[in-house]
């Protein structure tokens, strides 16, 4: 008998019905009276001086109601306040081809369409940077003014721990490769869309948007429109996917408020899929050097790692991604000593950002698969090694993060068993593999990108007929953070789901939480809504009250060295994953036969979600691995379509076996950690072990494409890590 | 150009006048408001604006509403009872097979245009009738297990052997 009513049962996710009858409203599907349709012009050319904008003959086009141009709003903004550097159209220069340069709105779809070939602009065009290994040094017309010495550099971190020349001395065994990853997104369903109206008085802003961060658009739109905080109000409606999609504050929202500012009256816009594309925001293009050693006991002894990613033409997250690409990367290894040096650069393509597994999916592939090579120069079984040099639960690492529960071991024993790997692995035939590698993420960031901000408040009420509203600015994206906040609100009033109501992601109604992202709101939006249950049952036992708030705030934790607080987390989540393969030597196919993936939520508070998660993961992460890539023609992206962008069929779908390792975390709610991004981690380096395994070929870059398998099939191009003398 | 055109849109008839480049996609959405009916690509590559024109599945977007005068169309809305959710939906729910949602009323109308011509459909040809509809959410496992379950009843149902 399980110890909890609610909490750890299956159950569909609140809103189910609405969707799949249709009744669910997305942004796009809300309908405004005298509403006005919004468009943007695109700049054709990656990098260029804007010489003059001529608006004159769109302005006179019937029905055309407001343009709008950069110079009308230059206050920059974005996600972090270190990097406020995108504008609501672009000023004097256009950084990336489709970087939004005039807008119009009209009537009708169709006229704002015919209003844009009227804008007449004339361009000065630069060199575009495109490579970032060209931008570290100091660069002619660089991306942007304040690169570090005139180069491309947008953000440079060096961090080192232990001492690494000691360890080279101890080191027995070494393997070292440089890895290169091209650019991926997201590949949610629903385009971005957002809808502005004013206030009859002109003085307050509300916006409709399919955003994951309501809170971050409000502060945002507040600054660019110099509004107070409680004049701007951010609806988030339904969401279809968002993955880190729409988790920066985008151009198009402000372009949106800007035009209902001058038109009166509603006005929306909403993407193409080119447009959604473009817009990108998605995992950064890196080139990855790393060497790994260990000792004669088979203990890792340090990693040096090197990143260059590419930013594209604006900061994002591209702080934290820099960061990111370095800390997460040690766990979940016990590794002492460890260096990491990173790099930004800004490049004119579309901008790169935060996507699921942020900032840490290559570097982590490359890690795995260099364990791999280790094990096998050590002629120790991978499985074997991982477990050997595991972090324990309650330590902390060489960067000083916490490490609480922590399911690690279980999970490699569990897709070991599973998978059969022990009698399977070795005797497969030629073209036949099995590979193994594990995860490490963190289940939200422990410090607010905005310092003041709490990181997550709840306000339960009991309503007349004695049922429960929750309150919460939590962002349902449809990973079902909702039915997560329900299940603990239930669980702790002990109640049944159905006497909860869940009313979030409204800036004007909701107490903040500031964001989905990061895979933190199950921990955290999780945690403040079960402290705002226990606190309204407190007043209803005393008859003090009916309502209870419930604040998450992350304990103090973290070392003192700059650039601390990035990877910080109350608390990781750790997964593993087998892969099988069959790869076809003659086409160079892969076939993704099974992918056992386990991995440790802390508590599932809904199994089936997380099932849900997991699963996905592994989906995103095989399309990383195999077919998706960005491919860019100078700066212009060449397959900016779904048709071109390749994302696994279900056709290609191997079976996938999800499981679920529970290791409740002390501060968890419920002893809840993460589920959403972690899983996709393992799958990716467990494919390529496995393509090793099935046929002895060591990958260098991804998409393990046909054409790139066979080139290293025809070449015989297996690196292999060299043995010390 | 106008073209009128008389059309069955969940069991109500409809007279409209359409331009020569508006979509049933469009028509749907925007003058009947059955926003049910998503646009995920607006060029047949997703799947989301999926429904059935006389009882083929079609991608909305890429339908010129002035070829289908005289056409029974069923879009998600129609799918449920007054009371009941269609037991295809029903599934979709209990399985899990929704996490955002987007693409689930085209999902749902494939996989009713899959059972309804094949009530015996493999994982195979389940696989084959969704491939058209792009999932990004749930990895497709749930959604593929929700119409397995329908086929299955059905088998049990009218004694077929698996």
């Amino acid at each position: 008998m399980s110890e909890f009513n609610i909490v750890g049962k299956s159950m569909p996710q609140l809103g189910s019905i609405e969707k799949v009858t249709g009744k669910a409203l997305y942004t796009d599907d809300l309908q405004f009276d005298d509403l006005h349709y919004a468009l943007i012009l695109r700049s054709p050319y990656a990098h260029a001086r804007i010489v003059s904008i001529d608006t004159s003959r769109a302005e006179a086009l019937p029905g055309v109601k407001a343009v709008l141009t950069g110079c009308e709003y230059q206050k920059t903004f974005g996600v972090l306040p270190i990097s406020y550097d995108e504008t609501v159209l672009a000023v004097s220069k256009v950084r990336h081809v489709g970087e939004g340069v005039a807008a119009v709105a009209a009537t009708t779809l169709e006229i704002a369409g015919e209003a844009l070939k009227l804008i007449e602009v004339e361009y000065e065009e630069l060199p575009g940077h495109f490579d970032p290994a060209a931008g570290i040094v100091p660069v002619e017309n660089p991306v942007h003014d304040h690169g570090r010495n005139g180069s491309n550099i947008h953000k440079q971190v060096n961090l080192s721990f232990g001492d690494l020349q000691a360890a080279h001395s101890a080191t027995l065994f070494e393997v070292s490769g440089q890895f290169e990853f091209p650019a991926v997104t997201h590949g949610f369903l629903e385009p971005h869309s957002a809808v502005a109206r004013w206030s009859d008085s002109a003085d307050e802003l509300t916006i409709w948007s399919s955003t994951q961060v309501p809170f971050y658009l409000r502060r945002q739109l507040s600054r660019v429109f110099d509004l107070p905080l409680e004049k701007v109000r951010v609806i988030k409606p339904y969401v279809g996917g968002g993955f880190g999609g729409k988790s920066d504050p985008f151009p198009h929202e402000f372009v949106v408020a800007a035009l209902a500012g001058k038109v009166r009256k509603p006005v929306k816009i909403t993407f193409s899929r080119e447009e959604v594309f473009i817009s990108h925001h998605a995992r950064h293009p890196s080139i990855i050097k790393m060497q790994l050693g260990a000792d004669r006991e088979g203990k890792f002894t340090y990693l040096d790692l090197d990143a260059t990613i590419n930013g594209g033409a604006f900061g994002s997250f591209g702080v934290v991604t820099t960061y990111y690409n370095g800390v997460l990367t040690q766990g979940p290894y016990r590794i002492n000593n460890f260096r990491y040096q990173g790099r930004r650069i800004y490049t004119n393509l579309p901008p790169s950002g935060a996507m699921r597994g942020h900032g840490a999916v290559n570097t982590r592939f490359v890690k795995e698969c260099l364990i791999d090579e280790l094990a096998e120069n050590m002629a120790i079984d991978p499985c074997d090694f991982r477990l050997a040099n595991l972090l324990p639960e309650h330590t902390l690492t060489a960067t000083q993060f916490r490490i609480t529960s922590n399911g690690m071991k279980e999970c490699i024993e569990r897709v070991r068993r599973d998978s059969q790997w022990d009698a399977r692995i070795g005797k497969l035939p030629y073209g036949h593999g099995l590979g193994v590698a594990c995860s490490f993420f963190i289940s939200g960031s422990a410090l607010t990108i905005n310092r003041d901000d709490p990181q997550s408040i709840v306000r339960t009420v009991r309503e007349e007929d004695g049922r429960f509203t929750v309150y919460s600015g939590a962002s349902d994206i449809g990973q079902g953070s909702d039915t997560v906040l329900a299940q603990v609100t239930a669980e702790v009033l002990g109640v049944d789901l159905d006497c909860i109501r869940v009313i979030s992601a409204d800036t004007g109604r909701c107490p903040i939480d500031i964001g989905s992202y990061s895979s933190r709101v199950t921990f955290m939006a999780g945690n403040a809504a079960r402290l705002a249950a226990l606190n309204l049952l407190q007043a209803l036992e005393k008859g003090t009250g009916n309502v209870g708030v419930g604040e998450y705030e992350s304990p103090k934790m973290g070392g003192d060295y700059k650039g601390a607080g990035a990877g910080l987390s109350p608390s990781y989540s750790f997964g593993a994953s087998v892969v099988e393969v069959k790869v076809d030597t003659r086409t160079g196919f892969i076939k993704i036969v099974k992918v056992w993936l386990a991995h440790d939520c802390g508590k599932a508070l809904n199994p089936q979600a997380v099932e849900g998660q997991i699963e996905g993961s592994v989906h995103m992460g095989l399309g990383q691995f195999l077919s998706e890539q960005l491919q860019f023609e100078g700066g212009r992206i060449a397959n900016a379509s779904f048709i071109d962008y390749k994302m696994i069929l279900p056709t290609d779908l191997p079976e996938i076996n999800a499981i679920i390792v529970e290791s409740n975390d002390p501060e968890g709610p419920f002893g809840a950690k993460e589920c959403g991004e972690g899983a996709l981690h393992p799958v990716l380096p467990a494919a390529a072990n496995a393509v090793y395994n099935a046929c002895g070929l060591r990958l260098r870059k991804l998409p393990a494409a046909p054409d790139y398998v066979l080139s290293l099939l025809r070449h015989e191009h297996t690196p292999v890590g060299a043995k010390k003398p | 150009m106008l073209h009128k055109i008389t059309i069955k849109v969940n069991g109500e008839p409809h007279s409209i006048e359409v331009g020569s480049a508006e979509t049933l996609a469009c028509i749907l959405r925007e003058r009947l408001r059955l926003t049910g009916t998503k646009l995920g690509c607006e060029s047949g590559a997703c799947g989301a604006c999926c429904v059935l024109v006389d009882g083929v599945p079609r991608n909305s977007c890429l339908v010129l509403a002035a070829t289908v005068d005289g056409a029974t169309i069923l879009t998600i809305e129609g799918l449920a009872g007054e009371k009941e959710l269609h037991p295809l939906q029903k599934s979709f729910v209990e399985h899990g097979a929704i996490q955002c949602g987007f693409c689930t009323p085209g999902m749902v109308m494939s996989s009713l245009a899959l059972i309804t011509e094949n009530p015996t459909a493999t994982e195979s040809e389940i696989k084959e009738a969704i491939s058209g509809n792009i999932c990004r959410c749930t990895g497709y496992t749930k959604i593929i297990k929700a119409i397995t379950s329908i086929v299955e009843e059905y088998k049990a149902a009218n004694m077929v052997e698996s």
